[in-house]
């Protein structure tokens, strides 16, 4: 568990310091992700990389138990929007109107999008 | 003992411990009734803790700063949450790869629908500039769209607030809208929440469906990209 906790760390740790001294404009956690995924994925390639977190059900349960509670690590940065609604009020309804409707837009443009893609890319496979 | 109760709520408010258990108990009720509704979207345990907290942090007088103090040990794990997106994402990779073209053309078309919706929808309004820049980038995590509105000289705070509000729309219209639309992909439906609304469309989309999540995670990392280097650009065509 420790060890497992110690390696998600350890590859946000490294997206940090490669973005800070690279300037990438990517959050450090997302090259922690690729990092790891790499890791996981090089494992199942050569043995000897399987031990520790690496071995078993390690990382992936460690992984799965911090995914499992997605929502409450958003309430705390949600309760400091809640504070400040009060910018809301000279535009609030205009803006919420707006929100609102993009929101629909961008999902189904998003889903029907991948939906057409997905639908062309297999019939212009060979059957 | 104390003699005086207001000298122990002086200390207590204080101290990380208070902020951090009431943040947790209001969570585990909200998840708790959000599971006996079975997932219903309007009982979004996200939306229920953030004004019941909001609320007693009103209530108490207590200002956002030491809340803060004790909420942070729980912001914090937003990082290695989205590291540990790598575990989903390994376990299908198989279905991932095979989607590879569907989800690149539905990243780009998808991020440039949220920026120019919204933008264009202001402008119509009629809003001045200032207000019409800030939440251009809304469909992205907070810290990535407080860092673009900060570069458009915009209103990072008021960025803020149309990214969590945008967050918990779509977290609670994705699932009525989609099952009316009569799309079962949940890999289709779990890109778009990822795209639309960062972590809080993507835990909600985890509490859906698996495969779901694995696609919005997918989403929320890529569109985080798309989108800084996107708005500026959308920003010089579209606003004058």
């Amino acid at each position: 568990m420790i060890a497992s906790l110690s390696l998600i760390l350890l590859c946000q740790l490294i997206g940090e310091i490669a973005v800070r001294g690279l300037g990438l404009p990517v959050p450090g956690p997302v090259i922690g992700l690729l990092l790891l995924l790499i890791l996981l994925l090089a494992r199942d390639r050569f043995a000897p990389l399987a031990r520790g977190p690496l071995q078993g059900d390690g990382v992936e349960g460690a992984s799965r138990g911090l995914l499992a509670h997605l929502s409450l690590l958003v309430v705390p940065a949600g309760v400091g929007v809640v504070q400040q609604l009060d910018l809301l009020t000279q535009h609030g309804v205009a803006i919420l109107a707006i929100l609102a409707v993009s929101v629909v837009v961008t999902l189904l443009v998003t889903v029907a999008t991948f939906l057409v893609a997905s639908r062309l890319l297999t019939r212009s496979d060979p059957p | 003992m104390s003699e005086n109760p207001f000298a122990l709520w002086v200390y207590l408010s204080q101290s990380p411990l208070l902020w951090l258990t009431v943040t947790l108990l209001t969570y585990a009720i909200a998840d708790a009734v959000s599971l006996a509704t079975h997932r219903h979207p309007l009982a979004n345990p996200v939306l229920h803790s953030m004004w019941i907290i909001g609320a007693f942090l009103l209530l108490t007088g207590t200002s956002y700063t030491t809340y803060f103090g004790g909420a942070q040990f729980v912001h914090f794990l937003l990082g290695p949450a989205t590291v540990a997106l790598a575990v989903p994402l390994y376990e299908n990779r198989k279905v991932v790869v095979a989607a590879i073209v569907p989800m690149l053309v539905a990243l780009v078309v998808g991020s440039v629908t949220a920026i120019v919706s919204v933008v264009l929808l202001a402008e119509a309004f009629g809003l001045p500039r200032g207000v019409i820049l800030s939440p251009a980038p809304k469909s992205v995590t907070a810290g990535v769209a407080m860092g673009i509105s900060e570069s458009l000289h915009a209103d990072p705070s008021l960025t803020a607030v149309a990214v969590v509000l945008t967050g918990i729309m779509a977290a609670i219209i994705v699932t009525p809208l989609m099952n009316r639309a009569g799309i079962t992909d949940f890999r289709a439906r779990g890109f778009a929440v990822g795209i639309a609304a960062h972590g809080i469309g993507t835990a909600r989309a985890f509490q859906v469906d698996a495969m779901a999540g694995v696609f919005a995670g997918i989403a929320m990392s890529l569109n985080a990209l798309v989108t800084s280097l996107l708005v500026p650009l959308a920003v010089t065509l579209l606003v004058r």
